[in-house]
């Protein structure tokens, strides 16, 4: 990388520098000067507003007012301009573009791509994430190295799913029967199932209309890079446990896994919940390996690289917010209740 | 969506910010820079630096290169960000016509030399960079699609002759698989949504030489429908090359699938040979070279012509090639668009091997061995010559066409529900534009 570009511009550098945090300080500085102007009673009313400002109009100009704008655009058509209110009646189709996503159940418009959101991804990256991360986080607690394999197992968090994705590329390659595997999974299969090597990424075992095995590819790499952050949380709950409850249970005559089952999952069992609606969140946004892995081809298409191709390949404003709406409507119940629980256990403390 | 309109306008803010900066404090560097984006990397990102080394040599402006493959997606929103490359060569024409149409382009008639551009160019192209009148985008290398690439030591060492006709080939197919190997080599495999290309490139050769230049432009216009007869007999007689479950072909439908198109033709080189034959365009060379160094052209791989299924439609050949598009009219970035189209540049990047010249000044001496100077003499000399269909087609259309591809390679059987599915979204691909 060239970074001698950045010195091309000296003074851009120094205003981004300085100049971002002098005018934070300024804000803060300034609003804090007004409020001790204001009669006694009247400050904490309008102190906390003079604070969380900047992060309201942040979340309301990158957040709130664009899923309006969405809204919008997805009863419309693509000749609308959404920053212009004047061409929003002409344009008005209704939900001609819902219509399209959902026409030809079950294999046109955006079924297949909620069929995996839904089914697949939802239930299968879920059960996996937080399986495996509870049973790391379980395991590792007894053993002496525990901090060193944690880490080892958190490690797939710090790549980026670009290369994730790519790393699992090469587990998966396939090579015809025969010829030497390159892929790891296929050298393993080859060599010790005494199988015919498997095209992990475009076999659509079962069948066409219920291709686990490439969805299962696909989940298996996602939740290779997530294990390690269920791991981390879960872990960090167990160690909340007071020793003295799980030594009393111990002594009252209960087996390890009779403590297990009977003490340590249900103390454990809100923050199992948050991590789990959590993951049910990244399961309904999937994207990146996807991307990265097949491109939605072979029947492995999900609604976030759906919007993806309907927005920049198809040039389909409408339809691809259409699927954002969908999305946002999915993960809506999702998220008040992943709020809820948070608030429970949050109480709890 | 959200997600993404954040992004923009968080990219439009920082932009703002620094523009309001620049515009204080602007320095202006001798020469100046021009920034280009295309989607060469590798090899030809290489050949492409080598190209634009003696005009930042001659002239001190800097041309600073970005590469994705993922172009479409990144143009579109760069452009939508309001800051688009100065320059941008792509691969679809279509894409840029877009642009052209929402005014982001700028008409290269006040650009470059027209008089100059006419005498050296042939008027097809010049013709295919044209949208209402104008002209917004001009080629600087080309290449010829349907050249089917075999190994002559493989052929001389088992008696096969190079087919002349379509019916020979298929019969050399059958001999060859008689013999115990797999006839062809294909690989379907790119990155990004464009899974599927290489194999479009066999529908069009079918079509045009099957069908004629009529159908072909009715395919491409959206007229023709993906159902007719034309069309399903290009599938089919595609099928006739892949052979039935693509018994005919190097590891079947898996790998096909999987095998990027870039290594696929490695094939030809193995010892035992995977295959006898592998269908790509002439840019294929710097592939086959960069991936196996001791191959020589002419010795190790050459080519033939894919021969006229129909001899109805004879000469009939698909082209294709990358476009230069103008977002940003600085003087530097004019400098560097009437540099691309002289014989000078595209002299360089042929030499290089993999690409034509469109240029009709670049001396056939420039072509780095007899293989290229064939295919440049195969270009010049076609009777029918036609643009990439699926490049041509809505972005919609071509994305469905090539995943289309991938269907049908992994199950031939399911063709009717293939190409009816086609035709739903032919229906509203050409609607909105």
């Amino acid at each position: 990388m060239d970074f001698s570009v950045l010195l091309q511009d000296i003074p851009t550098l120094l205003v981004v520098i300085i100049g971002v945090p002098a005018v934070l300080a300024a804000y803060i500085v300034g609003g804090e000067y007004l409020v001790r102007r204001l009669p006694d009673k009247n400050r904490p009313r309008v102190r906390p507003w003079i604070w969380v400002g900047p992060a309201l109009i942040l979340v309301a100009g990158y957040l709130l007012i664009p899923a309006i704008l969405t809204a919008i655009q997805s009863v419309e058509n693509n000749r609308v301009d959404v920053l212009d209110p004047t061409t929003w009646g002409a344009n008005f189709v209704g939900f001609r573009n819902f219509a399209r996503q959902f026409a030809d159940f079950p294999t046109g418009g955006a079924w297949v791509a909620i069929r995996n959101n839904v089914i697949f991804w939802l239930i299968f990256y879920t059960l996996f994430s937080l399986a495996f991360g509870l049973v790391l986080a379980v395991l590792f607690d007894r053993v002496k190295y525990e901090q060193f394999v944690k880490s080892l197992i958190f490690m797939p968090m710090a790549i980026s799913s670009v290369a994730l994705g790519l790393i699992w590329d090469f587990m998966y390659e396939y090579q015809p029967p025969g010829s030497a595997q390159t892929g790891t999974l296929n050298a393993l299969v080859t060599t010790f199932l005494h199988h015919d090597p498997v095209s992990w990424l475009q076999d659509q075992w079962p069948g066409e209309s219920f291709n686990l095995l490439n969805n299962l590819a696909l989940i298996g790499a996602a939740t290779w890079g997530i294990t390690g952050f269920a791991m981390v949380i879960l872990s960090a709950a167990l160690k909340g446990i007071p020793a003295d409850l799980l030594e009393a249970a111990r002594v009252d005559g209960a087996g390890e896994l009779t403590v297990f089952r009977r003490v340590i999952f249900p103390l454990m069992m809100p923050t199992i919940v948050v991590v789990g609606t959590t993951l049910v969140i990244f399961a309904l946004k999937a994207f990146d390996v996807v991307y990265v892995m097949t491109s939605g081809n072979y029947g492995t298409d999900v609604l976030a690289y759906r919007m993806y191709n309907q927005l920049y390949l198809a040039s389909n404003s409408g339809g691809a917010s259409a699927v954002a709406i969908i999305l946002l409507i999915a993960v809506i119940p999702v998220l008040i209740f992943n709020l809820r629980q948070f608030q429970a256990v949050e109480a709890r403390r | 969506m959200h997600v993404l309109i954040k992004g923009r306008a968080l990219v439009a803010a920082i932009g703002i910010v620094l523009v309001a900066v620049a515009c204080g404090t602007s320095s202006s560097a001798s020469g100046g820079t021009v920034k280009v984006m295309a989607e060469w990397s590798g090899q030809e990102q290489a050949n492409f630096l080598a190209v634009v080394k003696p005009f930042e040599d001659s002239t001190g402006i800097k041309v600073s290169y970005e590469s994705t493959r993922d172009l479409t997606a990144v143009i579109k929103t760069r452009v939508a960000a309001g800051n688009p490359p100065d320059l941008a060569g792509v691969p679809n024409p279509q894409l840029l016509s877009q642009f052209a149409g929402q005014g982001k382009l700028t008409p290269l008639d006040g650009v470059l030399d027209m008089s100059a551009l006419k005498q050296n160019y042939s008027q097809g192209w010049i013709d295919l960079g044209t949208y209402q009148g104008k002209l917004y985008q001009v080629y600087s290398w080309v290449s010829l699609k349907g050249l089917v690439w075999y190994n002559p030591k493989n052929f001389s060492a088992k008696g096969y002759q190079v087919p002349k006709t379509w019916a020979d080939m298929i019969t050399l197919q059958g001999q060859i698989k008689a013999s115990g190997t797999t006839p062809w080599c294909i690989g379907l495999k790119s990155g990004g949504a464009d899974d599927g290309w290489p194999g479009s490139d066999w529908l069009k050769e079918i079509v045009l030489s099957q069908s004629g230049p009529d159908v072909y432009d009715k395919w491409v216009a959206g007229t023709q429908k993906w159902t007719s007869p034309e069309i399903k007999s290009a599938f089919t007689t595609w099928g006739t090359i892949l052979g039935s479950g693509d018994s005919n072909v190097y590891g079947g439908s898996n790998e096909i699938t999987s095998a990027s198109f870039k290594t696929a033709g490695d094939g030809l080189f193995t010892s035992p040979p995977k295959c006898y034959m592998h269908n790509q365009a002439s840019f294929i060379t710097s592939f086959f070279t960069s991936d196996n160094p001791s191959v020589q052209p002419g010795t190790d791989f050459n080519f033939f012509a894919l021969p006229d299924v129909s001899s109805q439609f004879t000469g009939a050949h698909v082209v294709a090639g990358d476009s230069w598009g103008l977002f940003h009219d600085t003087p530097q970035a004019r400098k560097l668009l009437n540099y691309l189209v002289t014989a000078d540049a595209q002299g360089i990047w042929v030499k290089a091997g993999g690409k034509l010249s469109p240029n009709k000044q670049t001396p056939l001496s420039d072509y780095p061995d007899a293989l290229s100077k064939e295919s440049a003499q195969i270009l010049v000399g076609t009777q029918i010559a036609k643009y990439d269909a699926t490049d041509n087609m809505p972005a919609d259309m071509r994305t469905a066409a090539w995943q289309a591809v991938l269907k049908f390679v992994q199950n031939q059987g399911n063709l009717d529900s293939i190409l009816t599915n086609l035709d739903k979204v032919q229906a509203t691909a050409y609607q909105s534009s």
